[in-house]
């Protein structure tokens, strides 16, 4: 019997490798995170770059890319973080559709810049929909493959793949990925912990990238540590004056456990938790967090909500045009 | 109530910034009124302990609009609490070996490293011996008063008057490691490890009852995966190796059947009477 599905098999996995869609809301109110590609607008551009519905499970893979051998036909397109795709060995563009044949491998080169590559094959990856979505969440070892990153040997379906695209076609330099050192956040949730001073501080600093920054968080140092305001620690809350009666976290919400060292909740968020947070990242640079590379210098910005909206507006239009170069 | 955005996604409430039940009863009763309001852009609804929070589109809603008509729910959580909920016992192994290993693994990161976790919390409680602490952990119920952290892991509060809750702090620096299924204590919080993995909680001891089961395959969490639901009442009944072990064996066989009953809460019952509320909650668990 023929084999039932396009396959494709992994033959190195990376550093991490899993697959992601748009995620799984909902289940916050679980601990349930959403999940999803931790730069939503490449994996989009990825995947209508190859003919897919936009939310179709791709791969995501962060700083060293996996070794793919294609079982059958597809095409593929790799946006996201600079890490050259290779085609049995070679060099192919980024951003582009390409055509990869029944037995070639698809490889990485280094990474250049960014630190997540999107991977989509046309037709998307076929795991199960577990409560809505294909989204990996590897801490509740829930969605994606077997709720876990990939290993040699997985073999993953794929498609069927919607109407042909032309091979070769690609997303305009002017549309793909920015590269901006700058978070910008609207201060809020337990910002009156910290003395003024410390939060003028906080934003004058330069943080970086720690080592310690995943899909659940992206922690940061650098920078010194925040004064707090003296209090009588409310009932529940714990001794420490950065503990508070745990509460939920919002996705992008800034935590500094200790007052050391902030991280900024990701997609895999934790729900919640008895840690102070001094503000929000705003939703529009959510995607940048995830194509920065540990050690790399950002700064934080304060915004407000019309700056935020804004700022929303001019990223849904950005993502408009994306759509409407890929139609 | 103190209303907060969390960037241009999030609402923000605290009820109070101390924990009591009443202010968990608000926040449940608002975040109730909020999912029968059906308001157009809210996509998640997520009580906590003492406060909540609301996840919204602005592209459909105005975050201004989302907070007036967030506003006029406040008195949704100013009458008396009365709850349909469920009382599920959970059998615990207090002090096994496997809490035990992976306390001393970690030592150096608590704040009595010459003591065990319980040893350590029943001194701070002024509890005798460690005896004395589970059975004040075990004897009365507690109530499931978040859901989350990770997947399906219940903050838990103790039905006692507040100068007998138990308190104790996190560890000085948080574990990289808990055993799945530990019963942990920080702050007057217990909580049940629902996944394995990074925790900052006491360790207590461990039950051989899953509460998150992503592959849907233990009998009473094939409808669902996760077991808690903010507003269950839990009782702890400590148990030997003997019998984790063949709770974990009938869990394996797929025969363990929870022990789990239908009950009614008033929260103005419970204040008026605890010690008489508690006694009424357990007779209807084992009666």
């Amino acid at each position: 019997m023929a084999e039932a599905a396009s396959m494709i098999e992994i033959v190195k996995p990376g550093l991490s490798t899993t697959v992601q869609d748009l995620g799984r809301p909902g289940y916050y109110h679980l601990g349930i995170p959403l999940s999803g590609a931790m730069d939503r607008k490449s994996l989009i551009a990825a995947n209508l770059l190859v003919g897919n519905k936009e939310g179709a499970a791709g791969l995501e893979a962060v700083f060293l890319g996996p070794e793919i051998r294609f079982h059958a036909d597809a095409t593929v397109a790799v946006t996201g973080a600079e890490m050259p795709p290779k085609v049995d060995g070679v060099e192919r563009p980024g951003w582009t559709a390409l055509a990869v044949r029944a037995g070639q491998v698809l490889s990485f080169g280094f990474l250049k810049a960014g630190a997540r590559a999107y991977i989509a094959v046309s037709g998307g990856i076929d795991v199960p929909v577990v409560l809505g979505s294909r989204a990996t969440y590897a801490l509740g070892a829930l969605g994606g493959h077997e709720g876990r990153a990939l290993k040699a040997g997985d073999r993953l379906a794929f498609g069927p793949a919607g109407p042909p695209v032309g091979e070769g076609r690609s997303l305009h330099t002017d549309l793909r990925r920015k590269a901006e050192p700058v978070l910008r956040m609207l201060p809020g949730l337990y910002d009156h912990r910290v003395t003024e001073e410390a939060a003028e501080r906080f934003l004058a600093e330069t943080w970086k990238v720690a080592p310690e920054a995943d899909r659940i968080g992206y922690r940061f140092r650098g920078g010194h540590a925040l004064d707090f305001v003296p209090r009588e620690p409310p009932f529940g809350a714990g001794s420490d004056p950065s503990n508070i009666v745990d509460s939920c976290y919002p996705y992008g919400s800034i935590q500094v456990p200790g007052g050391t060292e902030p991280i900024v909740l990701h997609r895999d968020a934790v729900s919640g938790g008895g840690y102070f947070m001094i503000g929000t990242v705003i939703a529009a640079d959510m995607d940048l967090i995830g194509q920065l590379q540990p050690h790399q210098p950002v700064h934080f910005a304060r915004t407000d909500m019309a700056g935020a909206l804004a700022a929303r507006a001019e990223n849904a239009g950005r993502l408009a045009r994306i759509r409407d170069a890929l139609a | 109530m103190r209303y907060t955005f969390g960037g241009d996604e999030h609402l923000f409430v605290e009820v109070d910034e101390a924990m009591s039940l009443e202010a968990f009863f608000r926040s449940l009763s608002i975040t109730n009124a909020v999912r029968d309001s059906r308001i157009r852009g809210v996509t998640e609804i997520c009580p906590a302990n003492a406060s909540f929070q609301i996840k919204f589109d602005p592209d459909v809603i105005a975050p201004g609009d989302l907070l007036k008509e967030l506003k006029s729910l406040e008195g949704a959580g100013a009458g008396g609490a009365e709850l349909k909920t469920r009382i599920i016992e959970m059998p615990v192994f207090y002090d096994d070996p496997w809490t035990r290993e992976t306390l001393m693994r970690f030592r150096e990161r608590h704040q009595d490293p010459e003591a065990t976790d319980l040893e350590y919390t029943a001194r701070i409680n002024g509890y005798p011996d460690v005896t004395s602490l589970i059975a004040a952990h075990s004897g009365s119920p507690w109530f499931v008063s978040m859901v989350g952290f990770v997947a399906g892991l219940p903050f838990l509060t103790q039905m006692v008057e507040r100068d007998k809750q138990i308190q104790a702090p996190k560890y000085l620096r948080p574990r990289t490691d808990t055993p799945k299924l530990t019963v942990g204590h920080g702050g007057c919080f217990g909580a049940i490890y629902s996944v394995r993995g990074a925790g900052g909680y006491q360790m207590f001891g461990i039950t051989p009852m899953p509460i998150y089961d992503p592959t849907q395959t233990i009998s009473y969490l094939r409808e669902f995966m996760i077991l808690f639901r903010p507003g269950d009442i839990v009782k702890f009944r400590p148990v030997g190796r003997d019998a984790y072990d063949a709770a974990v064996e009938e869990v394996e066989a797929g025969r363990f059947t929870p022990l789990i009953r239908e009950v009614d809460f008033s929260l103005s019952a419970f204040q008026a009477d605890p010690t008489g509320t508690n006694a009424a909650l357990l007779e209807e668990l084992h009666g």
